[in-house]
């Protein structure tokens, strides 16, 4: 599934959010976006999903218009997870989990749905919190929940808002392995929201730089994070050196 | 992955399903056993033969069934019993969506400002003898239906205004009780006594006005738009995770949010306009059940709805008995005999006996 953003503004009110965004996704891709607090990384990925209504501009999925498409069916494309979730009353991890099944499903549960959930919790290894409550787990084991809920949806496009900000540095390198897995295995693509420019760095094939509502540079990790760069969207002066695989490694050093 | 771990769980929420569907059998079971329990129970001392007889006397050519009997049951008690049931079904639903549409568990019709809404319909009705719809019969039940739904379009008005946002909505709600609770303050103390009697009879709520002509247009009302809010299980589970994500789950939010909040209104202002307001049941039902089966809205719709029916219709019964010929107003007892419950429920956290 190849995703396209063209001129996209959105703004909650009278001031701009973003601003004509444009931005590409290959199939099987990983992209992060990247940015200070603010620029619009959320807003953009709750954009794509439809969750808000652009003002002007076109999201395309495989070259059909987005806005165009019911919104079952669209809801059957595009998995997201929130960066936080909060369940107000007691539902199991499996029922939890089952809701991503909502564009699937009439009234009655089958038993590919049920199978579907099943693989999906074995896939994620939660296998045995399957019948335990979603408010007794651990931020790093709802955090996975969440992205279940998202699988079980089937989609082609996963769009994570902060996946790894709540969590311990195990749980960081968990939940990324799994969405690295998810696009290798099942060829589906990864759209990530990110304020670890390291994580973002080590598991994204492209990155999006954003900067006062707009796009700023786009390219692969390298050509992103240099110190120039960082310097000029963040403001903070910063030491760039060789990480783990290669990849860049970002050590900031003081604001400016 | 091996196949047999696939059906393992499978097997699992079968289980599970198995045991929901079986504890709202027994719940069906339990009111349907009360509901003979109370033919039974009252004034006049009758036994059960008695009660089934002239029951049966009404549609079978059964010999000798004592007209004493006849109009004891069938125009006094079982038209009683069926309002409690149903009355008891609309306030346990009416909780369980508004709850689950809001996700805000302290949610219920009388959070929302409609019992305050209907109660002061009410006392405009037998203050003023001003109604909606002219006077007659029906002025306070019209009065008291009308300004309930009048609440709940003003509460989502005013939330539409500021986005739709759930705590503008519950806050608006909380707004036009007090408000609504300060005019009805006001009709009670210009009223004359007789008038003041009135008002503070309906605001404790009872049964003791069900009729076989109300019974007769409540019972398939309740029953349609039961089974139409059942129709959104899903969307209030995916409802439930917030938002977004049900947004990204294909559901349209805010249709979705109009229209269960309509029908809960609906509702709850079709058998609040007779009864008068009795609290406690549409909020508690809902967390009872929770407790009991978790929050599936598949299960806890139904659920929800037995259990206002069963509370209702053990504390009518109570109330109507223990102190008879006299009774006491049915929203003392539901409270008496509920809220201790409740609160074992929530302290003990019993929830995992069904897992």
């Amino acid at each position: 599934m190849k995703l396209k953003v063209k001129d996209l503004s959105f703004s909650y009110g009278s001031a701009n959010t973003l601003e004509d965004i444009t931005m590409e996704l290959d199939k099987g891709e990983i992209v992060s976006l990247v940015g200070p607090n603010g620029a619009g990384k959320s807003t953009l990925i709750k954009c794509i999903d439809r969750i808000l209504k652009p003002q002007k501009g076109t999201v395309f999925v495989d070259g059909k218009e987005a806005a165009r498409l019911s919104s079952k069916d669209f809801s059957k494309m595009m998995g997201y997870v929130p960066q936080s979730t909060l369940e107000v009353f007691p539902y199991t991890v499996f029922d939890i989990v089952l809701m991503g099944r909502r564009p699937h499903i009439g009234w009655r549960v089958t038993s590919n749905d049920v199978k579907v959930v099943a693989r999906t919790l074995r896939f994620m290894g939660i296998e045995e919190f399957a019948s335990r409550y979603f408010d007794e787990l651990s931020g790093g084991e709802k955090q996975k929940i969440a992205m279940a809920r998202a699988l079980a949806q089937e989609p082609k496009v996963l769009l994570l808002d902060e996946p790894t900000s709540n969590l311990d540095i195990k749980h960081q390198l968990e939940v990324m392995n799994i969405v690295k897995k998810l696009v290798q295995e099942r060829k589906i693509s990864a759209v990530m929201a990110m304020h670890d420019l390291n994580l973002a760095s080590r598991f994204s094939d492209n990155m999006v730089m954003l900067k006062d509502k707009g796009v700023f540079t786009v390219g692969d990790p390298e050509s992103v994070l240099t110190p120039a760069n960082i310097e000029n969207v963040y403001g903070v002066r910063a030491e760039v050196r060789n990480g783990h695989m290669g990849r860049p490694y970002v050590m900031p050093i003081e604001p400016l | 992955m091996s196949d047999d771990e696939v059906f393992d769980a499978e097997e699992v929420y079968a289980r599970a399903s198995w045991k929901k569907t079986l504890f709202t059998l027994v719940l069906l079971g339990s009111v349907l056993a009360v509901a003979v329990f109370a033919t039974t129970m009252g004034a006049a001392s009758l036994g059960m033969g008695e009660s089934f007889g002239a029951v049966l006397a009404e549609f079978l050519p059964v010999e000798e069934v004592s007209t004493f009997a006849q109009v004891v049951v069938l125009q006094l008690r079982l038209p009683r019993i069926l309002m409690a049931i149903i009355t008891g079904i609309s306030l346990g639903v009416a909780g369980a969506v508004m709850q689950g549409v809001l996700r805000n568990p302290l949610v219920s019709p009388y959070t929302l400002g409609l019992s305050s809404g209907a109660a002061c319909g009410a006392a405009i009705a037998i203050v003023l003898g001003v109604g909606v719809f002219g006077t007659g019969r029906y002025i306070i039940v019209i009065n008291a239906f009308f300004f309930s739904l009048l609440t709940m379009a003003i509460v989502y008005g005013i939330s539409r205004m500021r986005g739709t946002s759930v705590e503008t909505l519950i806050l608006a709600g909380v707004a036009m009780g007090y408000l609504f609770s300060a005019v009805i303050s006001l009709l009670k103390y210009v009223s004359g006594h007789e008038e003041l009697r009135e008002i503070v009879f309906w605001l404790m709520g009872g049964l003791y006005t069900a009729r076989w002509e109300n019974v007769i247009i409540l019972i398939p009302a309740v029953l349609f738009f039961t089974m139409l809010l059942m129709r959104y299980s899903w969307d209030l589970n995916a409802m439930s995770a917030g938002e977004e994500v049900a947004s990204s789950l294909g559901i349209n939010v805010n249709r979705v949010r109009i229209i269960c909040l309509s029908l809960s209104a609906v509702l709850t202002a079709s058998v609040i306009a007779f009864t008068g307001i009795i609290g406690f049941i549409g909020l508690v039902s809902p967390h009872v059940c929770r407790l009991l089966i978790g929050s599936d809205h598949r299960y806890l719709i139904p659920c929800s709805g037995l259990i206002g029916a069963l509370v209702l219709l053990v504390s009518d019964t109570a109330c109507r008995t223990m102190i008879s010929p006299t009774e006491i107003p049915v929203g003392i007892v539901t409270s008496f005999i509920g809220v201790p419950f409740f609160l074992y429920l929530l302290v003990s956290r019993k929830r995992r006996w069904w897992q």
